[in-house]
Parts: C-alpha cells; structure tokens; sequence
C-alpha cells in the first residue's frame, strides 16, 4: 500500500449563505484546495453531502460540481451517508490512492441548509435514526442526545454543569477561526442561564447547523508548499440504528472500535495523539466519545472538561477550530473539514494551535454514533 | 426620490389599542416560560376595534393637528395587511367616517409592514405634482399571529396618520425619500389563510436588515448626509432588538433610535409601526431638527425618508392626544380573554 498524502486543502465560512448557492460553495473550497497545489491531474472527484437530499435540494450532487470545475468527464462520485458522508468520502478516496487505483482524488463536502425551515431540517437530520421506532414517532437526533445525556447525569450522579466545559472551550478555540460561525467566546454562567432546547440540553450546548464547504486533495505525492501530511489509517464501523437494540446505551461502540482500527492502521498508540475534532454537536457527545475511545473511564468523561484536558495545553486538545458548537455543525461536510482543519494543525498554521502537534484523530459520524469515522493524521 | 413641488406633514395623528398582553403570559401558555421574549408586551385590539375604526382615530387626530378641514383632502389611503374586507375599501368607510367624501380618491394599499409609508410616498406624488393639496396617508394594522408561533408574542396593533400637504403649510418639510424593493419573501400569507409564515431567521439579514440599511445607505448618501447630522431616527420595529441593531450598523446611536422606539411596549404594529414611532418623535421634536424614517415590509422592501421640522410644530403638537399616552394607556389581558377578543378560539 502507498502512503496517502493531504496535497491541497480549501474551506469557505461556515455562515448562513443566503447568497450563496451549494455549487458555488462546493467549487469555492475544491479551487482554493486545487490552487494550493502542485498536482497536474485529478483522476476522480469524491462529493460528500448529508442533506441535500432529504431536503429535496438535490442528489448525485458530484457531476455538478465536477463540470463546473472544468473537470466534465472525470468520475465524479456522490457520498450521502448523512454525518458521515465526508469522513466516508475521505476514506474511499484514501484507499483508491493507497490501492494505486488512483494517483489524487478530489474531495468536497458541501451542506447548504439555511433556506430550509428548522423543522424540516430537523426532521431531514432524524431520518438517520431509526425509521420505524424512532423518526416515525417524532423523535429527533437533539431529542435522542438529551434523553442519553438524562441517563448519564442520572447513572453517574453529574450535572448539567459539568457539561459547559465542552461548549466554553469550543467557542474560545473558534474565536480566531475566522471560517467559524460563532467566534466569541461564552463562560459557563452564561450557559446556566441559556434556554432549553431539549431538556437537559440548552441552546448552549447545542449546535448549529449551517452552511458551508471544504475540500482536500488525496494523493499519493505530498503537498510542495510545506510540510508533508499523511493520512495514516482510517476505519469505520458500524452499530445498531435504534438506541433500544444497544447493550449500553451509554456506550457507543461504533465509536470505540473506528477509533481502534485507526490507530492499528496508523500503527500509533491512543496517547500519541494530540489533537482532536470529535462530532460534538453537545458536550455529552465528546464525552461519550472520549469514553468510548478510552481516554477516559466510564462516568469520568466530563472530568476531562473540569480539569481542562481539552483545552489547547491539555492532554486531549479537542475542538481546535470550534468544534460543532462554534465552528459550526456542517453535517455532511464536517469530515472534510476535519481533514483541512486538522492538516493546518499539524503544519502548525492553525488558528488554536497546539504546540509541535504530531499526531491528530479526526471523527466523524451518521446518527447516534450509528456508522462511525476515524482519521489518523501525522507530520511526516 | 424628490417632487417638483417641496412637500411635508401637516397634520399626524397616532392611535394604539388600550389593551395589552404580556410576552410573558404568552410563552406561560406555550414555553411554560421558558426562554427570552422578543418584546415586554404588546397592544391587543378590542373586541369592537378593526384597522378602520382605528385609522379614523388616528386620522381625526391628524386633521386635528393639522389647519384643513377634511373637505380638503384629495385622497383617503389605507395601508394595511389586515384590512377587514377582503374585497371593499377600508378606505371609502373612513374617508365617510372623517366627512371627506364623495370627492376624493380612495383606496388601500397592502405590502406587509410597509402598506402606510407606500400610501406616503404616493401621497407625495399627488401633493408635489400639484393634482391636489392634501392627502391622508394611513398606516393601520390588527396584525395576525399563530398562536404559539414566534409572530404571536408581537403581532400587534395600532394606527397612525400623516397628512401630506405643502411645506409652506408643513411641520416637517420631507427632504426625499427612498424606495428600495427585491423579490424578497421572508413572510407572506395566502389570501384564504389566517396566520401568515415566516422564514425563521431568513426574515433577519437577508430580509430585514439588508433592505433598511440598503434604503437607509441610500438615501443618506443622496442627500449627501452621514448619522450625525440626523436627530432622530426611527427604524420599522417588528420586535425590541432589530431596530437597534440596524441603527448600530448604520452608525446611529441609542440616544438617536430611542424616542421613536416602541415596540417593546406594544409590539410591532405591522404597517403603523415605523409611521407611530415617527409620530413619537413629532411629539417632542424641535424646529430644525431632521427625521429620518425607514419602514420596512416583507417581501420585500424599505421605504426611507428625511424630514426637517418646522416651526409650525410647536403650536400644532398639543392639539391631539400624543402617541406616548396612547403608549402607557395599558390594561393588561391574560390569554384566555385575549383568545377570545381575536377569535383564536374554535368552537364546533
């Protein structure tokens, strides 16, 4: 198998484009990726997108995007597997690259949801759950996350308070990330007061799903114009879609065993990563991914916010460019972003930098944790 | 835009219902409390008051202030999104209600929240072109709002009246105005629909916010003016925070937005609501100051206008009731009778 490279990275705003449409944003960040770097050819071009379709925007959205970016012919390939799309999209292209199927690969993930109305957004992002025992009844991701983060304030005695770490430190990191939709910083105060989206939930410690794209190049020659990034190794696995057919609904197994055959592929150990972008829509989410992964023992996730791992200096830097929360939740897209936002981490030009960064552990997810992504990046 | 002939306000008149609701006992009925309100409380119209009844309150305000009798007004023109007939002129009823008719034009006028000020700016055209000497220009609203959607906590009601006349007669000489309208549908309502829809937050930047400070930056700029030079500014209020947030993009201070800002006491009165907080201003402004006024309607548009008043004002003002009495005039409802009064109850 080859070495898989990062040769080119672009990224737009995560805002409310009003103005903008989802080809203009998509061929946007896939230039800029294109600019930034120096291979001649591009031999296919992977689209990752979660809502378009369920909205009724739009489906086998990559030959648009191809054609407008002059590359009309190229095999333009659509990933629509919701959240996950854009972790599954990079994952592909990794192998074709690695397989020597394919010498770079394309890859655009793109969301454009702010002229839909937040019900039918919500109800577009809930057919990821359980069509006949959760969606069909109203129940919503937001719902689903509020009702495990019950159980767990419940089964190991915390508070919704020992939550607002998660959400304080993405909003810090995406004060100088100037792509981020929230860049100003919140304090724990400030979420006590917030309103309820979902009981135990609050506006805080939500997210906000918003429009934007990002691009990186696959390929098997490194980038020129600083230092080389691989993809190291990447897996994916899956679990069951109801929340009823878990064993331990505090326990997201898909997460664990991506992260695991990651690190493998990598061939690194959990603790020589140093940076993380997780899915985490809300603060309960990190936690039981950190949990899950091992980083911390179960019911001891939150510490790692209390005792500031999270934070930049900390053991476990997490949400480096905001996160969901302040970054922006760019669902489908978000896998993309991770790869580009991740790679400025590891060239030591991002925004929140982490000092002398090595080692970074993008993950992104459809559902609940339902089909889970796992990225190892290093500095060559 | 600008008429041959210099034009003005000669006479303003305000009405707002006495009735109020609580934003607060709203989101009682529907959040159980929780979460922020966009406004403290809004005007409720009572049971026996609609946009005509209302507008003839606040045109016999403004003949009031004014030196005409109604005879001498050319046109009677309503605006409103809540006009009681769909089909009849709210128009023919108030101009009869004043004494103006028969000769004189009528009509109404729609375009969501900015039906008045439209009635305005073709008031000016008929007064600057010399077809007639005054025109009664209506901004009146019983505004409509879902109950438990977002529009319920202002969705409001109120009146106010500007008659158009010469500036020689004026207390406020209108300087020029600027129309600004895109193909904007932030908000709208099927003919054979009660309650109008909304796009959520698509009402904010690109409808709102991008179409008053379009007209605003355009019209400042044509009369080669910046804030400073303005003393009050008044910005359509369809809650408490947009208008002060477009003033501080603008570049207005609080000081400058706060006389004509009301809607935090009775919510957004549709297309009375720039037009009331002008009458506000008129209540407590002195010679030489200059106005600016930007309405907004959904759908989209903005109309904005600078005035300068005149001394005229001073002698004029007390005639009538003014528009911050009408403000504190509160009897506060609790929901249920607030259901009532606006026919939010369905029964068999």
């Amino acid at each position: 198998m080859r070495p898989v490279y990062i040769a080119g990275t672009g990224m737009t705003a995560v805002a409310e484009h009003w103005t903008r449409t989802a080809l203009s944003l998509a061929s946007d960040a896939a230039r800029q990726a294109l600019s930034r770097s120096t291979i001649p050819h591009i031999d296919a071009l992977y689209l990752a997108n979660g809502s378009s379709a369920p909205l009724g925007l739009h489906q086998n959205f990559a030959p648009a995007v191809a054609h407008e970016l002059g590359l009309t012919g190229i095999e333009a390939i659509s990933f629509e597997s919701a959240g996950a799309a854009g972790g599954l999209a990079i994952r592909q292209a990794a192998m074709a690259v690695a397989a020597g199927l394919a010498d770079a690969i394309l890859v655009v993930g793109v969301e454009k949801v702010s002229d839909f109305l937040d019900e039918h957004r919500e109800e577009s992002l809930a057919l990821t759950s359980d069509t006949d025992w959760e969606s069909l009844h109203g129940v919503t991701l937001t719902t689903q996350w509020a009702m495990l983060m019950r159980k767990y304030m419940h089964d190991y005695a915390v508070g919704i308070s020992d939550f607002a770490p998660f959400p304080v430190n993405a909003h810090a990191n995406a004060v100088a990330n100037k792509q981020a939709l929230y860049r100003f910083a919140i304090n724990a105060d400030k979420l006590k007061d917030a309103s309820m989206i979902a009981d135990p939930l609050s506006l805080l410690d939500s997210s906000t799903i918003a429009d934007g794209a990002a691009a990186v190049l696959i390929s098997a020659t490194p980038a020129s114009d600083g230092p080389a990034v691989r993809l190291l190794g990447s897996g994916v696995a899956s679990a069951p879609v109801a929340l009823h057919d878990r064993d331990d609904l505090l326990d997201l197994t898909a997460v664990r065993q991506s992260s695991q055959r990651a690190l493998a592929a990598a061939g690194i150990d959990a603790n020589q990563v140093q940076a993380f972008d997780l899915y985490d829509p809300h603060g309960i989410a990190a936690v039981l991914a950190f949990e899950a992964m091992g980083y911390a023992a179960k019911g001891t996730g939150t510490q790692l916010g209390a005792s500031n791992a999270i934070r930049p200096g900390g053991s476990v830097p997490l949400a480096l460019s905001g996160g969901c929360k302040a970054r922006g939740d760019v669902f489908g897209a978000l896998g993309v972003y991770q790869i580009a936002e991740l790679t400025a981490q590891l060239r030591q030009t991002a925004p929140t930098q982490v000092d002398n960064c090595q080692f970074a552990l993008a993950q992104s997810m459809a559902g609940i944790a339902t089909t889970v992504v796992t990225h190892i990046l290093a500095r060559d | 835009m600008k008429p041959n002939r210099s034009v003005g306000i000669v006479g303003y008149g305000a009405y707002v219902p006495r009735y109020r609701i609580a934003a607060k006992e709203i989101s009682r009925v529907w959040t159980d409390g929780h979460g922020g309100v966009p406004v403290a409380s809004k005007s409720v119209p009572g049971p026996d008051e609609d946009v005509i009844t209302m507008s003839i309150e606040a045109a016999r305000n403004a003949i009031k202030r004014s030196t005409i009798a109604p005879q001498d007004l050319t046109a009677v023109w309503i605006g409103s999104e809540s006009h009681p007939y769909s089909v009849k002129p709210s128009g023919t009823i108030v101009a009869d209600a004043l004494g103006a008719t028969p000769f004189v034009s009528s009509a109404d006028f729609e375009f969501a929240c900015k039906a008045g000020s439209e009635a305005l700016t073709a008031g000016m055209g008929i007064v600057g072109s010399g077809m007639g000497q005054y025109v009664m220009a209506i901004g009146a609203d019983t505004a409509q709002g879902r109950p438990g959607d977002a529009l319920e906590y202002t969705a409001a009601a109120g009146a106010a009246a500007l008659i158009v006349g010469p500036a020689s007669d004026s207390i406020a000489v209108i300087e020029e105005t600027v129309s600004y309208v895109t193909d904007t549908p932030d908000f709208f309502r099927r003919a054979d629909r009660p309650y109008p829809v909304h796009g959520n937050r698509f009402t904010g930047e690109p409808a709102y916010f991008t179409q008053v400070r379009s007209a605003t930056h355009a019209l400042m700029q044509q009369l080669g003016i910046s804030p400073g030079d303005i003393t009050h500014a008044v910005f359509h209020q369809p809650n408490a925070r947009f208008p002060q947030a477009v003033a501080k993009q603008l570049g207005f201070s609080t000081e400058q937005v706060q006389t004509g800002l009301l809607a935090n006491r009775i919510g957004n009165t549709y297309s009375a609501a720039a037009l009331l907080g002008l009458t506000a201003v008129f209540d407590v402004a002195q010679p030489g100051d200059t106005i600016l006024m930007a309405s907004y309607g959904s759908g989209a548009g903005s109309d904005a206008y600078v005035m300068r008043v005149t001394d005229a004002i001073l002698e004029r003002r007390d005639r009538a009731t003014k528009t911050l009495r009408y403000v504190e005039r509160e009897y506060f409802v609790d929901y249920a009778v607030y259901a009532k009064w606006r026919d939010k109850l369905v029964m068999g």
